[in-house]
C-alpha cells in the first residue's frame, strides 16, 4: 500500500468488504435479469458463491488491525471485522435454509436474494460507520431493502399489513434517530464520532441539547432493537411475513442494531452514560417484563418467538446498562463485550429456530403453529434434538450457549451494583422458562398429528446440524468467543 | 485450604465424568430400537466402566486429609477466571461412588421394563450420571453450577416422556420449581465473583462478608437447594415428579438427586456464610423438624407407594439438614452416612415398588394384598428395605439417624426428641404399607397370578440387600473418610467470617 500516493483518508481498502459486497449484489441482480425463473437453483449456487467474496475481503482486510479512513467517517476494527463476518455467515445460512421455502411459495429468489444482499451491505456500512450520516445511511439502506423483502408476498393478506406496519414504524423511528442525530450534531459541531467524543471531553457542549438529542438517539435504537414500549412491530412483522423474510429481519439486524447502539452510546455518548443507562434500564426492565409474560398467551410459534425476541433484548440491553462504572474503561468495555456476545449468540439461536420453522414448512403450509410440532421428536429425531437445544439455550440453561450470554450479561449488571435488577432479570427468565419448555413437551411428550414425511436437502441438514452442535459446543468451550467480544470492544475503545 | 497436588490419579475424576456422558451421547447418536440388546449392553458397560473408575478414587483416598484429593485443573473461561476445576474431599467422595453405583441399577432395572426409545432412555441416564459426578467434584462455582442446572435437562425428559399418566404436569413442575431456585443462586454466584474477583469456591470459603450480604447470600443458596433436598415447604414437586417417573426416574432422583442440594449446603451455604448459618440455624431446625414430623404423618396416610416413598424420602432428608445445623462433628457425620444410606434404600424401595408395578401396572396400595404368597422371595428383601426405611438398628437406615439424633441431643435434649419420633413415625409408614402390600390373604386375582422375581432382578435387589446390611453393620468405611473434612468444615464455620 502505498500511503504517499493514497493518503489515509481515502484509503478504499479499508472498504473492501463493502465494495465486494456490492460487486456481488450486483451480479446477482444481473444474473436474476438475465436468466429465467425456472433457472431459480443456479441463483441459489450464485448468492451463496458470490458472498464468499466479501467474506474474504472481510478476513483480508482484518488483518489490518484497528484503522479510520475517510476523514475518520469509517472504522475497521476488530469489532467491525467480527460482527460483519457474522452478518455475512448469517445471510448465507439464510439463503441456504430457504431455498426451498421460497421456490415453494413462488418467491422470486433472485429479487429476494438481491435484496437480501443489499440489506447486508447496509448492515456492514452500520456496522463500520464512524460518522452519524454515515450510520444513518447504512440503516436506511438496510431498512428499505427489508421494508421490500417483508413485501415480497403481496399476494397474502397479513404480509402486506405487516410490511406495511414496518415500513411506517420503521420510518418514525429512522426519524427519531436522525433527529436525535441532529441535535447530537447541534450541540457537538460534529458529525464524526471520534471528534463527537473530543468536543464532550472538552466540555465544549451544551448539555441540555446533548442529552435531548440521546433521548431521540436512545429511542431510535430501542426501536431497531424492538426494546418495549417500542416493540410494536416486532409481534406483527415476526409473524405476518414469510418465514424467509422473518429471518432476515431477524438475524443480522441484530449485530448491526448492536453495533449502531456501540458506536453511539459506548463511542460517542460514554461521557454521557448517566443520563443513557438510565433510559436503558427502564427499556430493559419493561422488555424483559412484556416479552416474557405475553409470550406465555401465544399459541403461533413465530409470534411467540417475536416476543421472546423482545425479552432477549432485553438482556441485550442489560449487558449495555452495566457499561455505566462511573469511569473504570475497561469495565465498560467489558459490559460491551458480554452485550455483544449476547448479540452474537442470539443470531446463532435465531436461524435455527426460525430456519426450522422454514423446513417444516410445505407447499401450502406452513409450519408455524406451536401444534404443529407435535410428535416432532419421532417425526425426526434430529431436527427435534436440535429444536431442543435452541428451546434450552434460549431459556439460559447450560450448558447450552444462552447460559454463558446471561453470565456474563448478568456480570457486568451485578458489578456495578445493580443486584436488584440482575435478580429481576432471572426471575423473568424463568418465566421464558416456561414457554420454552412447552414447545420441547410438544415435541417430545405428544404424539404427532401430522405424520407426513419432512424432506430436507443434504446442504441443509447439514447446516442445520452445524447450527444446533455450534449451540452446544459453545457452551461447551464459551472461552474463546467470550474473549473475542472483550477484546473487540477493547480494542474499539482503544483501550489496547 | 490448599489443594495438594497428586499425579496418581489424575484424570479419574474427569474419566468418571466423561466416561458415562460420551456413552450416553454415543447412543443417542446411532442406537436405535431395532437393536434394543446392543443399546442395553452398551449401556451396562458404561455405567459398569463409570463405576470401575470410582473404585481407584475410594482405594486411593487419604482419610487423614482434610485436602482436596484428584486435583484437576484446566483454564476454561479465561476471561472471567473460570477454570475446570475438580477435587474431592470427604465431603465428596462417598456420593460420587453412590452415583456411579445406582446408575448401574438403573441400567439393570430398566432391562426389560423399557422397550420403546431404550437408546435415549439410557443415554439420558448415563448423561445424568456423568453430570451428578461433576455436581459432587466440581471446586469451580461456576462448573458447579453449569453441573448442577444441566442435570435438570435429562430429567425432565426422562419424566415427560418415560412417565405415567400425568407426566407432563409433573415434568413441568420438577423443573420450574427446581429453576426457580437455581437461577437465584446464579446471582449470589455471580455476586461472589464481583466481590472475590475468582470463581474458586475455596476462594469464596475466604471471603469475608458482611452479615447482610451473608444473609442474602445464605438466602438464594437455600432456596435453591431447599427445593432440591426437598425441604418443608417448597417439597410439593417430588411427590408428583415421582409418582410419574419411571422407576429408574424415581431412583436416580431419590438416591442421588435429593442430595446435590443437601450438598450445596456442605459446600456452599454453610462455608461461604457461616455467621448466616448459625444466626438462622432455628429456621432451618424448624423446617427441618417440620419435615421429618409433619411430612412423617403426611406419609402415613398415603394410598400410592411411590408417594408414600417420596414423603419418607422427605422425611429422612429432613434429617441430612437437621444434622448439618446443629454444628457438631456427630450431626454432620450423621448427616452425611444419613445421605449415603438413603440413597441405599430408597434406590431399593423404588426397585422393589417397580417390580410390583411391572407386574401389576398399579402402585396403589389397596389394589394389593399377601403378594407374599406368590412372591415369597421378593417378600422377603422387601421387608429388609422397609426394616431399614423405619430405621432398624443393624441396617443402614439406623446408623444415620442415630448419629443425628445423638447429636442433637448434645445440641438441645427436646430438638433431640422431636426428632427421635421419626423412628416411630418411620416404622408406621413402612411396616404399615408392606403389611397392607404384602401380608394378608391374596387379595384379588391378579395378585394371585403374580411371578415371584427372576435372576436379573433377585440380583440387583439382594446387591442392595447386602450394601443396606454392610453399612448398618459396620458403618466405619463410612464415617471414616469423612472424619477430617468434617472436622475441618466445622472448624471453618465456627469463625466469624464478618470484616
Amino acid at each position: 500500500m502505498p500511503p504517499a500516493v493514497l493518503p489515509q483518508a481515502f484509503n478504499l481498502l479499508a472498504l473492501l468488504p463493502e465494495i465486494a459486497l456490492l460487486l456481488a449484489a450486483c451480479i446477482v441482480l444481473l444474473a436474476d435479469a438475465t436468466t429465467k425463473e425456472s433457472a431459480g437453483w443456479q441463483i441459489d449456487r450464485l448468492a451463496l458463491g458470490v458472498l464468499l467474496l466479501p467474506l474474504a475481503a472481510t478476513l483480508y482486510v482484518a488483518a489490518d488491525g484497528h484503522s479510520y479512513s475517510f476523514g475518520d467517517m469509517y472504522v475497521s476494527d476488530l469489532m467491525a471485522h467480527t460482527l460483519k463476518v457474522c452478518a455475512i455467515i448469517a445471510t448465507g445460512v439464510v439463503i441456504i435454509y430457504s431455498r426451498q421455502y421460497a421456490s415453494d411459495r413462488a418467491i422470486r429468489r433472485g429479487e429476494l436474494y438481491s435484496l437480501a444482499l443489499f440489506a447486508l451491505l447496509g448492515q456492514m456500512v452500520m456496522i463500520s460507520g464512524s460518522n452519524l450520516l454515515v450510520l444513518y445511511l447504512g440503516l436506511e439502506l438496510m431498512s428499505l431493502s427489508l421494508y421490500a423483502v417483508a413485501a415480497l408476498r403481496r399476494d397474502v393478506a397479513t404480509s402486506s399489513v405487516a410490511a406495511i406496519k414496518y415500513f411506517v414504524l420503521g420510518a418514525l423511528s429512522s426519524g427519531f434517530l436522525l433527529y436525535g442525530m441532529s441535535m447530537v450534531y447541534g450541540a457537538t459541531g460534529s458529525l464524526n464520532i471520534p471528534d463527537i467524543v473530543q468536543s464532550i471531553a472538552f466540555g465544549r457542549v451544551s448539555e441540555s441539547v446533548l442529552v435531548f438529542g440521546l433521548v431521540f438517539v436512545v429511542a431510535g435504537i430501542a426501536f431497531k432493537f424492538g426494546a418495549v414500549p417500542f416493540h410494536m412491530w416486532i409481534p406483527d412483522v415476526y409473524q405476518g411475513t414469510a418465514t424467509v423474510a422473518t429471518l432476515l429481519i431477524a438475524a443480522g439486524p441484530k449485530l448491526a442494531a448492536f453495533a449502531l447502539a456501540f458506536r453511539l452510546l459506548g463511542e460517542a455518548l460514554m461521557t454521557v452514560s448517566g443520563d443513557w443507562h438510565q433510559m436503558l434500564i427502564v427499556l430493559a426492565v419493561l422488555s424483559l417484563g412484556l416479552g416474557n409474560i405475553v409470550a406465555i398467551a401465544q399459541t403461533n410459534l413465530k409470534r411467540m418467538l417475536a416476543y421472546s425476541t423482545i425479552s432477549q433484548v432485553g438482556f441485550v440491553l442489560l449487558g449495555m446498562i452495566g457499561a455505566h462504572t462511573g469511569g473504570d474503561a475497561a469495565r465498560s468495555a467489558d459490559a460491551f463485550g458480554s452485550s455483544m456476545f449476547y448479540a452474537i449468540t442470539n443470531v446463532l439461536t435465531t436461524l435455527g429456530t426460525f430456519g426450522l420453522i422454514q423446513l417444516l414448512a410445505r407447499k401450502g403450509f406452513e409450519a408455524e403453529e406451536i401444534d404443529d410440532f407435535k410428535g416432532l421428536a419421532r417425526r425426526s429425531p434430529w431436527l427435534a434434538g436440535i429444536m431442543m437445544m435452541m428451546m434450552f439455550s434460549l431459556a439460559g440453561l447450560p450448558p447450552l450457549v444462552g447460559f454463558y450470554a446471561k453470565l456474563v450479561v448478568l456480570e457486568s449488571v451485578i458489578s456495578v451494583g445493580l443486584v436488584w435488577l440482575a435478580v429481576y432479570a432471572v426471575v423473568m427468565s424463568l418465566i421464558g422458562a416456561y414457554y420454552y419448555i412447552r414447545v420441547i413437551k410438544v415435541m417430545y411428550f405428544d404424539e404427532a398429528v401430522d405424520t407426513s414425511p419432512i424432506v430436507v436437502g443434504n446442504d441443509v441438514q447439514a447446516t442445520m446440524a452445524v447450527n444446533g452442535l455450534l449451540i452446544l459446543l459453545l457452551g461447551i468451550v464459551p472461552g474463546p468467543l467470550v474473549s473475542l467480544c472483550a477484546a473487540s470492544v477493547r480494542q474499539a475503545l482503544q483501550l489496547g | 485450604m490448599e489443594p495438594t497436588s497428586q499425579v496418581m490419579g489424575a484424570g479419574l475424576l474427569s474419566a468418571a465424568i466423561w466416561i458415562p456422558i460420551l456413552t450416553g451421547v454415543m447412543l443417542l447418536a446411532v442406537g436405535n430400537d431395532r437393536r434394543a440388546d446392543v443399546v442395553r449392553a452398551v449401556a451396562l458397560a458404561g455405567s459398569l466402566l463409570g463405576l470401575l473408575v470410582t473404585l481407584p478414587l475410594y482405594l486411593g483416598f487419604d482419610p487423614a486429609s482434610d485436602q482436596l484429593q484428584f486435583v484437576e485443573k484446566l483454564p476454561w473461561i479465561e476471561r472471567y477466571g473460570i477454570s475446570y476445576y475438580l477435587g474431592l474431599d470427604g465431603l465428596s467422595i462417598w456420593l460420587v461412588l453412590l452415583t456411579a453405583l445406582i446408575t448401574v441399577f438403573v441400567v439393570i432395572a430398566g432391562w426389560r421394563v423399557i422397550t420403546e426409545r431404550v437408546a435415549q432412555y439410557m443415554a439420558a441416564f448415563l448423561i445424568l450420571s456423568g453430570l451428578m459426578v461433576g455436581v459432587f467434584s466440581a471446586m469451580d462455582g461456576l462448573l458447579f453450577y453449569v453441573f448442577f442446572e444441566a442435570t435438570l435437562l435429562p430429567m425432565y425428559i426422562i419424566i415427560g416422556v418415560w412417565g405415567g399418566p400425568n407426566r407432563v404436569y409433573a415434568a413441568f413442575k420438577f423443573f420450574l420449581y427446581t429453576l426457580l431456585g437455581s437461577l437465584l443462586t446464579l446471582v449470589a454466584l455471580i455476586y461472589l465473583y464481583a466481590q472475590s474477583g475468582s470463581f474458586e469456591i475455596q476462594a469464596w470459603h475466604e471471603l469475608p462478608l458482611s452479615m447482610r450480604e451473608q444473609t442474602l447470600l445464605f438466602i438464594a443458596f437455600l432456596l435453591a437447594f431447599a427445593v432440591k433436598v426437598p425441604m418443608w415447604p417448597v417439597h410439593t414437586w417430588l411427590p408428583d415428579a415421582h409418582v410419574e417417573a419411571p422407576t429408574g426416574g424415581s431412583v436416580v432422583l431419590a438416591a442421588v438427586m435429593l442430595k446435590l442440594g443437601a450438598y450445596g449446603f456442605l459446600r456452599f451455604s454453610l462455608p461461604i456464610a457461616p455467621d448466616a448459618s448459625h444466626e438462622l440455624s432455628w429456621l432451618m431446625i424448624a423446617l427441618s423438624l417440620i419435615a421429618v414430623i409433619y411430612i412423617g404423618l403426611v406419609a402415613l396416610v398415603q394410598t400410592d407407594m411411590k408417594k408414600l416413598v417420596a414423603y419418607s424420602s422427605i422425611a429422612h432428608m429432613g434429617y441430612v439438614i437437621l444434622g448439618f445445623f446443629i454444628f457438631n462433628q456427630l450431626g454432620m457425620q450423621g448427616a452425611i452416612v444419613q445421605m449415603i444410606s438413603h440413597g441405599f434404600i430408597s434406590g431399593a424401595m423404588f426397585l422393589c415398588i417397580g417390580v410390583l408395578y411391572d407386574r401389576m401396572h398399579s402402585r396403589n396400595i389397596e389394589d394389593y394384598g399377601g403378594v407374599v404368597n406368590t412372591m415369597p422371595r421378593f417378600a422377603a428383601l422387601f421387608m429388609l428395605f422397609s426394616m431399614a426405611n423405619s430405621g432398624l438398628p443393624a441396617t443402614s437406615g439406623f446408623v444415620g439417624e442415630f448419629m443425628v439424633i445423638l447429636g442433637a441431643v448434645q445440641y438441645n435434649f427436646w430438638i433431640g426428641f422431636a426428632a427421635a419420633t421419626t423412628l416411630i413415625l418411620g416404622a408406621a409408614y413402612s411396616l404399615w404399607m408392606y403389611k397392607r402390600v404384602v401380608f394378608g390373604e391374596v387379595a384379588n386375582p391378579e395378585v394371585a397370578g403374580l411371578k415371584d422375581v427372576d435372576r436379573r432382578e433377585f440380583w440387583m435387589l439382594m446387591a442392595m440387600a447386602a450394601l443396606v446390611l454392610y453399612m448398618g453393620l459396620y458403618p466405619k468405611p463410612f464415617t471414616d473418610v469423612t472424619d477430617a473434612s468434617v472436622e475441618a468444615l466445622l472448624q471453618h464455620v465456627s469463625q466469624t467470617k464478618i470484616k
